[in-house]
């Protein structure tokens, strides 16, 4: 108790984006400034010691989820992965809702927009094969199989969305995680909806409008490139348009 | 906004150009050099067919690529779109293509008696 | 314009690339307009390029040759993004599109004073 005291002496100010229904403002909270702490640390401090009807979004804590994303000083952050010490800029920390979302309270946004584009982009599975046929087998060093690695373990947390400019000016655009995901779907080799993904990520809101700013590549809490996937399926729908012609 | 084949039109017009542009700046430098004058220009391009092949595929290509460019900025930036989008695009192309036809026919042809 | 999620040298690839390319589509009407002249009014047209003559004028020319270069190696090198394999070295590559157009039209820009 002594150490909680001595280290609340230490305090620094935390403004948070506050939103109910309304136009929504940032307001200011003095917060422990401890040495080793969380921008979600930050925001549960808040909520727990400060405004209880604060409103946000974690799970895991530990970087799995995918769930904690916020707009920590104007950039994108897996806010339970990122120490304040790393990203506190003069002294200011400015902690609002993930870009390009609507926001429901606070900073819990609507991902339901983000998860329904992955369907429209046909970033889900086309079984080729029922349980009683055999496995497929598929082996580490196929280029197919190392191409579509390259496009897993993402955690679905929007970072990547809400770093994206074609997405806040191109309300159709499906963003780089659901074309990220359709990339390493066209390179699963059990996958039988290819024709249909190609049309579906060859469309209006597909990765034809991708400017490959690579803000995606910059700000994947798992250093993921869907500038790369999305340049990938650039390539396929453009030979698949020559094998139609042919 | 960009499907497959405004984007596909943009890649191969971007490809086309991409050699014109380089013959276009090694012109200027050379051209450049102690100025400019009409008569210099004429010399080089008047009934010239090469020049008017070299210039008039730059201005078809130049016309759809600048068209489809201004298409997405007047959309992403300006929030242009529908019809209105439809028909600045047309215009743009069309007001590229018809100075820039003009202009081509004026080097090359337009003075010599066919 | 430029917000903290934008500030990486990529997305100023792309700002350079957008604005050359603006400024090329507004510039190519007057420059088709003056050329067409050349047969219907040569006097006016010669009049013009004397005055591109003025070193205001030379400098202007050299920030056009620069928007031409930066949009036709930066659209190189997003086309050999798009078709070519993955390269690892996306900063140096818009950073060499840069550095090649500012060598192009600084030739161009000490060839015409």
């Amino acid at each position: 108790m002594a150490n909680e005291t001595q280290t609340m002496t230490q305090t620094m100010t935390v403004s948070i984006w506050r939103e109910n229904g309304d136009d929504g403002r940032f307001e200011k909270y003095e917060v422990p400034a401890r040495e080793n702490q969380t921008v979600l640390d930050v925001v549960a401090y808040v909520q727990q010691h400060i405004d209880p009807t604060l409103s946000y979004r974690f799970a895991c804590r530990v970087g799995m989820c995918g769930s904690c994303a916020m707009m920590v000083n104007g950039s994108p952050r897996w806010t339970c992965r990122t120490h304040v010490s790393k990203v506190v800029a003069n002294d200011q920390l400015e902690v609002a809702p993930l870009r390009n979302l609507p926001v429901i309270k606070d900073l819990a946004t609507d991902m339901d927009p983000f998860f329904e584009k992955w369907v429209a982009a046909e970033a889900v599975f086309h079984p080729s094969k029922t349980r009683h046929d055999p496995m497929a087998a598929i082996t580490p060093d196929d280029p197919m199989r190392i191409a579509a690695s390259e496009a897993i373990e993402c955690i679905n947390c929007a970072v990547c969305y809400a770093a994206c400019d074609v997405v806040e000016s191109n309300p159709d655009y499906f963003g780089p995680a659901a074309l990220n995901r359709s990339w390493s779907l066209v390179n699963d080799i059990r996958d039988d909806g290819q024709d249909v993904r190609l049309a579906a990520v060859g469309s209006n809101g597909g990765c034809h409008n991708c400017h490959s700013q690579q803000g995606c590549v910059q700000y994947c809490p798992n250093e993921l490139n869907p500038t790369l996937s999305i340049a990938g399926l650039k390539r396929e729908t453009t030979k698949a348009l020559f094998r139609r012609s042919r | 906004m960009l499907d497959l084949r405004l984007y596909m039109l943009q890649r191969l017009t971007a490809l086309i150009m991409a050699p014109l542009v380089i013959g276009h700046i090694a012109v200027m430098i050379y051209a450049v050099q102690g100025g400019l004058t009409v008569d210099e220009i004429l010399a080089r391009t008047q009934g010239s067919v090469a020049w008017f092949l070299f210039y008039g595929s730059f201005v078809v290509a130049v016309s759809i690529h600048g068209a489809i460019g201004l298409r997405v900025i007047s959309f992403e930036w300006f929030g242009l779109n529908g019809r209105a989008l439809q028909l600045f695009s047309w215009a743009v192309f069309a007001l590229l293509f018809g100075l820039g036809a003009k202009a081509v026919y004026a080097v090359t042809f337009a003075g010599v008696g066919l | 314009m430029i917000r903290p999620h934008r500030t990486h040298p990529l997305w100023f690839a792309f700002l350079l690339h957008r604005l050359s390319g603006l400024g090329l589509a507004l510039f190519l009407p007057i420059h088709f307009y003056m050329l067409s002249l050349a047969i219907s009014a040569p006097a006016r047209l010669d009049g013009f390029l004397r005055f591109t003559d003025l070193t205001i004028v030379k400098l202007a020319e050299y920030g056009l040759v620069f928007l031409l270069a930066a949009h036709l190696f930066g659209g190189l090198r997003l086309m050999a993004l798009e078709f070519l394999p993955w390269s690892p070295h996306q900063k140096t590559m818009a950073a060499l599109a840069v550095a090649f157009a500012f060598l192009v039209s600084t030739l161009f820009f000490l060839k015409a004073i």
